[in-house]
């Protein structure tokens, strides 16, 4: 019996540490393995005591290249709890610091972590020996999403200004105002991101996943709305418990989520793409259909465009924000503890985020559930690599593991997220 | 031409916010990469180039009996050791474990722990090896990576000045939020570098970046009690992301549950 054994000890480009084990028998991959040894944190058991008012500055931690994902999920699941409601300009500063966040996240993904796969280079430090004026195009969308996390959050990781209510100071309206000419020269770089990733040669591989994402019926989701797939699934976010699970697999230190009647599914930015194409602004929907991707992608490889058209979606979504921007009376909504549970759900840039947290009369956490985008998307990425690797068998094993990498890669999986990810390993019996 | 000296960026426990800093330098990181060799930075680039390496920065705090050997590894492939941030620095938040049960934190979390391997503690790389300097912050201030790096090339000491987050305030012409407000803040124990970040923010330091050189908590808390800190509070403010550093651990242990 044929067998080859390839194997990746330690993923590179993708944010934090895992393997990957697959085995072939015959030319069929029987079995893929996402091994994520990133070690555990213990989040929901050390916030087991904490007040309600710590959960955003502690979660932030989980992750630092999605700091704002956690601290939006956390926010909203105790003012669900509290039974608050931040509107107006505090809802608008929240969405702004998000596209802040879905731009920089993004664009390090786009251009130093999957460009490389597609133009052959080992990173985008490599790169820049050759295209140096593209990776320098890179760095400053990239610094234009940091520059907005920087303008509401204070700082581009962890950022300090968020709290339960809304933030502990609004940004002035001058600052705003003067940070509008950087963010149209972004909203250029991120049209022609689009441009120069559609361009890319594709591997011809589809498949026909589960979506799952929040919808919203005004606005292309990022803090609010509820939980929709294309099979069906349409639900509010407290009922998420009720339609999705975690199971524990030896071989990962990230739970494994599932939808209960269906199995794997796919979050992220595709999923949002195919279930809220309508909610992109003009501009965004007009360079998607010339990128050829409109409306709906199922081809993985492709990811790397529906993030830049979600990167000129996010620019010019904070353009419309900082041109209405008015600063707001009072800075947070007061919130008094109560014995309660919260549910939130937010769109990171890696795809839908879950938080519930059960807390005391005295505002003290009594349980903490979170759940990632990255566990979410564990098995998908285990079946994209049975189903999607199978025409490359033939290839030497360096030209495979490369191939198994970038398909990982396409999730742009944050494996210090999942473990509450990457080492590969090619088995061919 | 000489050679560049060679960059490695190691992770261990951690939310990789601190090497991601380095990423984050847009303004410098191309000038970086020019002067000195990448020689093992995952997060950017598959290229690995063989040890030893002329300078390592470490991020992260040690949780495992593999990450126990794997440090000793990698302080004999580095000339000089940098650890960046709090994990590596004080073990991070994740060091709230050494003050619990961490079989019982596994069951909280995983249907099967004896899938886990981890240790019953996260501590500072410094526990474990010589350290040769030490960048606060959680995370570090970008800035103050770039003094470290250039300070490193140049062959001097860098400038990461060790006094409370007060002088910083001052510097700022900030009015002070504790005085004026009654806010409660950390600042006048807290290690500066962020160029008070938080006070700037209408709200109290948390103390990110750990304590400053011979810091006073014990003034501060009395300070922080008269403003209407309960005794949980006063536990639970010093016990964060450097939960783990022993001024601000022996100012939690003071105070109750």
């Amino acid at each position: 019996m044929e067998r080859r054994t390839i194997k990746v000890d330690y993923l590179a480009r993708v944010e934090g540490e895992g393997a990957l084990d697959v085995v072939i028998r015959e030319g069929e991959v029987i079995e893929a393995q996402l091994r994520i040894f990133e070690p555990p944190r213990f989040f929901e058991a050390f916030l087991r005591g904490r007040m309600f008012t710590e959960a955003p500055d502690i979660t932030a931690r989980i992750c630092g290249i999605c700091p704002v994902a956690y601290q939006m999920s956390a926010v909203h699941a105790m003012e669900n709890a509290l039974g608050i409601t931040v509107g107006g300009q505090l809802r608008a500063l929240r969405r702004l610091l998000y596209c802040g966040e879905w731009i920089e996240s993004h664009v390090l993904h786009i251009y130093m972590l999957h460009a490389p796969d597609f133009l052959g280079y080992e990173g985008a430090i490599e790169m820049a020996r050759d295209h140096a004026d593209l990776v320098k195009r890179g760095l400053e969308l990239k610094k234009a999403g940091n520059s907005l996390m920087t303008l509401v959050g204070g700082r581009e990781v962890h950022p300090v200004n968020v709290r339960v209510g809304g933030f502990y100071k609004a940004p002035r309206k001058r600052d705003v105002r003067d940070a509008i000419a950087y963010m149209k020269r972004a909203r250029d770089l991120a049209l022609d991101t689009v441009k120069w990733t559609a361009g890319f040669d594709f591997p011809d591989r589809t498949r026909d996943y589960e979506f799952v994402s929040l919808n919203h019926p005004g606005e292309y989701p990022m803090n609010e709305g509820r939980i929709v797939s294309n099979r069906g699934l349409d639900i509010a976010v407290n009922e998420y418990d009720a339609h999705f699970e975690e199971s524990h697999v030896a071989h990962s230190n990230a739970l494994h989520s599932h939808i209960k009647e269906r199995g794997a599914y796919l979050v992220g930015p595709l999923a949002r793409f195919a279930l809220n194409f309508g909610k992109l602004s003009p501009l965004a929907r007009e360079a998607a259909h010339d990128a050829g991707i409109a409306p709906i992608c199922t081809n993985p490889y492709q990811s790397i465009v529906v993030r830049a058209v979600e990167t000129l979606y996010a620019c010019d979504e904070a353009l419309r924000i900082m041109e209405n921007y008015e600063e707001p009376d009072r800075p947070f909504v007061p919130a008094e503890p109560k014995a309660a549970t919260g549910y939130g759900a937010t769109e990171a840039p890696r795809g839908l985020i879950y938080h519930r947290y059960a807390i005391a009369a005295n505002g003290k956490i009594e349980h903490a559930q979170i759940v990632p985008p990255t566990s979410q998307n564990q098995p998908s990425i285990e079946e994209d690599l049975r189903l999607l690797i199978k025409g490359w068998l033939d290839l030497p094993d360096d030209e495979l593991r490369h191939r198994c990498e970038q398909t990982v890669r396409n999730y742009d999986p944050c494996i210090s997220c999942a473990t509450h990810f990457l080492d590969l390993r090619i088995d061919r019996g | 031409m000489t050679a560049r000296p060679k960059l490695a960026v190691w992770k261990f426990s951690s939310c990789d916010g601190c090497q991601l800093s380095l990423l984050d330098c847009e303004d410098e990181l191309l000038a970086v990469a020019g002067s000195v060799e990448i020689a093992y930075f995952l997060e950017a680039t598959r290229n690995e180039v063989a040890g030893p390496y002329d300078l390592s920065l470490v991020e992260g705090s040690v949780t495992t009996p593999h990450d126990v050997e794997r440090i000793q590894e990698v302080r004999r492939q580095s000339k000089a050791l940098v650890t960046i941030g709090a994990c590596a620095t004080a073990g991070g938040i994740q060091a709230l474990r050494n003050f619990a049960d961490v079989k019982e934190f596994t069951s909280v979390v995983y249907a099967h722990p004896e899938f886990i391997s981890t240790l019953a503690t996260s501590t500072p790389i410094a526990d474990h090896v010589k350290v040769d300097f030490e960048l606060r912050g959680c995370p570090i201030d970008k800035k103050q990576l770039v003094e470290v790096l250039s300070a490193f090339l140049i062959g001097r000491k860098p400038v990461t000045p060790a006094h409370s987050v007060c002088v910083e305030c001052k510097l700022k012409g900030n009015v002070c939020v504790m005085v004026a407000h009654g806010t409660l803040c950390l600042g006048p124990v807290t290690h500066a570098g962020c160029g008070a970040l938080c006070p700037s923010h209408d709200r109290g330091c948390y103390g990110c970046f750990g304590p400053m050189e011979t810091p006073n908590a014990v003034a501060l808390s009395r300070q922080m009690s008269k403003l209407g800190m309960d005794e949980g509070a006063l536990k639970r403010v010093y016990s964060t992301f450097n939960v783990n550093a022993p001024e601000f651990r022996k100012e939690a242990d003071r105070h109750g549950t």
